[in-house]
């Protein structure tokens, strides 16, 4: 046997007759185990380990946004000094603490998977659900707020809200603008130039029209998106150059609902912190939105008793699916809650 | 004994017996569509890649006919502009990165492992459905607009609405799909290959291929997420406007080429990995001799796929990048040299004293030595600094390139078809027509790009409409050469396709390899084995045999080393 | 010979039945409520002054911190990392490791060049910049910030 195994092992003849299902093999097959495996651990253990390299790529998915956060925020920390100020940093803590004891329930779920209760994997699942629910209804309340406040992502965010087509920006805030940038750049070369710019008769603000149709049909140099440099952005430059503002002193202009655009300590690029802050904590919704479906499914499946101590994997996988949003939220909280 | 059990049903003499292999286990079209077999997943990956090969290189055809004179020759500058980012992003998403995983992958890699099937088969269809939807945007990007910038979407000119071709989002979309497909691609393997070897398959026992396929998967799984999210965000930028790559936004367009490279220098080992583990298993088993250096190899792969994440930034030289990180990048590229040489000295050393049989997959091993060796020796005039601010953006780069993707990625992939074609379709194809066929792509091959050496260094700008008419007599040349290998190409499908009707039926070990996959009949049977097997060594060839009865290899049961202690 | 068994060494799950390692809900709950204190905590040190230590970066330091001590949490209990194969393990701090990669050399770079930029804008004194401003000057519309950095050569 030692010598000729290779031959033993050949398929060849053993296929001629067609035979529906090819996983038996004349050994106990569990339904749930599919053909190619030899048994549920084996199937168990690749499943898992093929959940971690998805969750590996989500970290990498990620990594990519935590990425263009530290650039910017290595480069701008006044960006997310000033910009964090506008997040509101108790419904954050509130929806860290709703995905904790969510990832409690999902991972008890699984415990209980495992001991065969079905009727507490049950629970466990709804509790889940509704902890994710939660967590999007908290989120829908501070989207809501921010668009409220005219805080957009995109180039949206430099347009008066309501009015599609409009800088937000009236010309006496802009002169204010210059003026102040005149009063605290601490390049009183620079300064001058910039406030000297504009031509004597008063900046005339563009109507930046943003829709993609409009631009277009117009020839690169007045379809450009380019605003003003006191409305926002100006280049990668310039960043240390802009005196930080105190916190205290941010979080009571806050509080008096004064908005970023209207606000003339407002740091320069200042919808980067919020563009930032959309793309992530939106990637991260959509997770969650996901991680919804997935716990559904899962629940339909235990109600239909397709899960026991025997196979319970998708439970597992789905967990831990679940648990890297949790981890992934508890990055997002503190960098862009707590600065 | 058993021996014969093997070979029954190919006897050439018997009389036509309906066996049941995994061609003819199920009929109809949805038994194809959707088919959980990895066999027939990969044959349905190898039609689409073939078909966007021709298509790509019809474009490059185009490409290469418009540059044959200075100015006009047959399309305006805006058509090439748009005939070269298809030539370039089909080549790349369509045909380069899924050929050898997805396609012959597929198809060889459980067969070689012992295993029934990749460890998720679901997964494996939903993949090929992920790469057509994919490939539907991607093309779809045709008809909304068109697409102008390149494959590589460089910002500002990607996000700038008034220059850059609308079609950008939806190749931006087929490439965020087509990147998902190659992951869960990735994913199966080396789930495949962890947890589906069988007993006495350990990691030093199995085929090179295998390991070139495991160190290329880890890549796809590791970085192709990051280009996921950097194609997303640049649709996002040029829709709405979020300013991370805008510069007039205040972004900054070099970010973007950092996020880029993250994914698309280690996908330059996801192209060029696979290649190589078809080569070692070429030259092992037609120069009949056992792989010189197999832990050499097999770890060359893994630090090629390391080293891989370590040096995008050489693509980045004269893009704004700061002198600290380009001298960084540089020195880390010289270091891809080192497992890149220990690979080739390897192969060099297997054929030494080999008996080697000048089969067309042989050719082809032979002419991605030589061209390999070329594109990779030029590399080192790219990777360092003071040279590339002469040579970058110009033809010496797209030589260069093409000498490793094109001539070393595609001429493997092709030479790996030639290879496990009888195993794929059951069926010879004409010996002599492929050599012809190998010779005629192989100069081909050469007068183009090797012209375009002289051309770059010269100072032709690459992505160029037009040039002065000093650079003609290069481009004519190089433009006589593509037409060589289109002919060339046109042969191979010709007798390939002539084979699939006419060819002679394939034995089951037509070249006398030790794989597992020459012990299933051509083409195997659905469930590839009937009880999971045990392996010997798979580069021992003393006991290979050509049995003039049979027309087919054979093992004899002498020299086969016991099964193995359990492995892992 | 055995052809069933490829992995044989699954950590100590045969004594439970089925497969994995059950993790009893006293463990869990424990791990919870250690996630919520730290969770205060970090909100709490967000509120903390550090400008007597003269270190106001600080915050970053301790917000992150944290945030990685309720990671493990997290992956150790919740996930099963404690009890599972070390190449799950391994792959997930690989994919972080990539991540760290890559911001490393990302802000490295751009940390490099940002004086280029500035300098290129005429923030910094430089050669250029008279030049550059003269440009600027000319353009009417266009305050300088705004106009000069196009990336674009």
């Amino acid at each position: 046997m030692a010598n000729g195994f290779t031959m033993t092992t050949l398929p060849v003849h053993d296929h001629t007759h067609a035979h529906e299902d090819h996983g038996d093999h004349g050994h106990d097959h569990p339904k749930h185990l599919a053909h190619h495996w030899d048994n549920p651990k084996q199937q168990f253990e690749a499943g898992k380990l093929g959940m971690w390299l998805f969750l590996a790529t989500e970290v990498l998915l990620f990594g990519g946004l935590f990425c263009a956060y530290s650039v910017w925020r290595g480069n701008h920390p006044e960006l997310f000094r000033y910009g964090s100020h506008y997040l509101n940093t108790t419904m954050g803590a509130i929806n860290t603490c709703v995905l904790i004891l969510s990832s409690l329930t999902m991972a008890w779920g699984v415990t209980a998977a495992q001991k065969n209760q079905i009727g507490v994997l049950k629970v466990c699942l709804v509790l889940t659900l509704m902890g994710a629910a939660g967590f999007l209804v908290i989120k829908y309340f501070e989207y809501t707020h921010k668009f409220h406040e005219g805080l957009f992502p995109g180039i949206k965010f430099y347009e008066k809200p309501g009015e599609h087509s409009h800088m937000w920006i009236s010309e006496k805030d802009l002169a204010h603008d210059k003026a102040f940038a005149a009063e605290t750049a601490p390049d009183p070369a620079l300064a001058n130039h910039s406030a000297t710019t504009p031509a004597a008769g008063g900046f005339e603000i563009q109507t930046v029209a943003v829709t993609p149709s409009a631009s277009t049909s117009l020839p690169p140099a007045e379809a450009s998106t380019v605003l003003p440099a006191a409305a926002g952005p100006a280049g990668l430059a310039a960043g240390d150059k802009i005196a930080i503002p105190e916190a205290e002193f941010v979080r009571d202009r806050v509080e008096s609902t004064v908005q970023p655009l209207q606000d003339h300590f407002r740091p320069q690029n200042t919808h980067m912190f919020f563009n930032i802050y959309y793309m992530m904590t939106g990637l991260h919704g959509i997770h969650v939105v996901i991680g919804m479906i997935v716990i559904t499914w899962l629940l339909i499946k235990t109600f239909r008793g397709e899960f026991s101590n025997e196979y319970f994997t998708p439970v597992d996988l789905g967990g831990l699916y679940w648990h890297v949003v949790d981890l992934i939220w508890i990055f997002l909280f503190p960098l862009f809650y707590l600065i | 004994m058993t021996t014969l059990d093997l070979h029954k049903p190919l006897h050439p003499a018997g009389p036509p017996v309906v066996e049941d292999n995994y061609l003819t286990h199920s009929r109809g079209v949805l038994s194809w569509l959707l088919t959980l077999d990895h066999k027939r997943i990969g044959v349905m990956y190898m039609v689409m890649v073939l078909t966007s090969f021709l298509f790509g290189g019809l474009a490059a055809l185009a490409v290469r006919t418009e540059l044959i004179s200075p100015g006009r020759t047959i399309m305006d500058a805006n058509a090439y502009n748009q005939m070269f980012t298809l030539h370039g992003a089909i080549m790349v998403f369509l045909v380069i990165i899924p050929s050898v995983p997805a396609a012959l992958g597929n198809f060889v890699l459980p067969i070689m492992l012992g295993a029934k099937d990749v460890a998720f088969p679901r997964l494996n269809l939903a993949s090929f459905y992920l790469w057509i939807f994919g490939a539907i945007f991607f093309v779809g990007s045709l008809f909304t607009g068109g697409l102008d910038t390149g494959w590589t979407f460089y910002t500002p000119y990607s996000i700038d609405k008034g220059s850059a071709m609308n079609g950008a989002v939806s190749a931006l979309i087929g490439v965020f799909i087509l990147g998902f497909s190659s992951i869960f691609t990735g994913l199966n393997f080396i789930v495949t290959i962890h947890r589906l070897r069988p007993p006495g398959m350990t990691w030093f026992r199995m085929p090179l291929f295998l390991w070139a396929l495991y160190a290329t998967a880890l890549i796809q799984v590791l970085a192709t997420p990051v280009l996921g999210i950097t194609v997303a965000l640049l649709a996002f930028e040029r829709t709405f406007g979020i300013g991370i790559f805008d510069p007039r936004l205040g972004g900054d367009p070099v970010l973007y080429q950092h996020f880029f490279w993250f994914y698309s220098h280690p996908a330059v080992y996801i192209m060029i990995l696979p290649g190589m583990g078809i080569i070692s298993e070429l030259i092992a088993v037609h120069c009949h001799k056992h792989i010189f250096g197999y832990r050499f190899i097999a770890f060359s792969s893994v630090a090629i796929a390391v080293f891989g994440f370590l040096v995008w930034g050489h693509h980045m030289f004269t893009s704004g990048q700061s002198p600290l990180m380009n001298a960084m990048f540089s020195a880390i590229t010289f270091s891809v040299a080192i497992p890149s040489a220990v690979k080739v000295f390897n192969w060099l050393a297997t054929m030494y004293k080999g008996s080697i049989s000048l089969t067309t997959p042989m050719w082809y091993a032979l002419a991605f030595l030589f061209i390999f060796s070329i594109g990779g020796l030029t590399g080192l005039h790219c990777g360092t600094l003071a040279t590339d601010i002469h040579l970058h953006d110009t033809y010496f780069v797209v030589a260069h390139f093409h000498y490793v993707m094109m001539g070393s990625a595609l001429i493997a992939m092709i030479g790996g078809l030639h290879h496990w074609w009888p195993k794929m379709t059951g069926r010879m194809y004409n010996e002599n027509l492929g050599r012809v066929a190998c010779f005629l792509v192989f100069v081909g091959f050469n007068v183009t790009f090797f012209t375009q050496f002289f051309m770059g260094a010269k100072g032709m700008p690459r992505r160029y409409w037009d040039y002065p008419p000093q650079f003609q007599i290069y481009h004519f040349i190089s433009t006589m050469g593509s037409y060589i290998m289109a002919a060339g190409f046109f042969l191979t499908a010709f007798y390939l396709l002539h084979s699939l009707f006419k060819g002679k039926k394939a034995p089951a070990n037509p070249w006398g390899g030790r794989s597992l996959e020459w012990q299933c009949s051509s083409p195997p049977p659905h469930d590839n084995f009937a009880k999971t097997p045990t392996v010997g060594d798979c580069y021992d060839f003393s006991a290979v045999e050509w049995d003039e009865k049979l027309g087919s290899y054979v093992v004899h049961g002498e020299g086969q080393t016991a099964p193995g202690h359990a492995h892992h | 010979m055995s052809s069933t068994q490829t992995t044989e060494h699954a950590p100590k799950a045969g004594e439970h039945h089925g497969v994995g390692h059950v993790v009893s809900p006293k463990i869990l709950i424990a791990t919870a409520l250690a996630l919520l204190v730290l969770t205060v905590l970090t909100v709490a040190a967000a509120n903390v002054s550090f400008e007597a230590l003269e270190m106001p970066e600080l915050h970053i330091v301790v917000a992150l911190g944290i945030a990685l001590l309720k990671a493990a949490l997290v992956c150790l209990f919740f996930m099963h990392l404690r009890w599972d194969r070390p190449f799950n393990a391994f792959v997930l701090v690989t994919s972080m490791a990539l991540v760290v990669l890559f911001i490393t050399f990302a802000l490295t770079d751009s940390n490099q060049y940002q004086p280029e930029i500035k300098s290129y804008l005429g923030t910094l004194p430089s050669g250029e910049t008279k030049e550059i401003k003269a440009e600027l000057d000319k353009l009417p519309a266009m305050p300088p910030a705004g106009a000069a950095p196009s990336g674009g050569h």
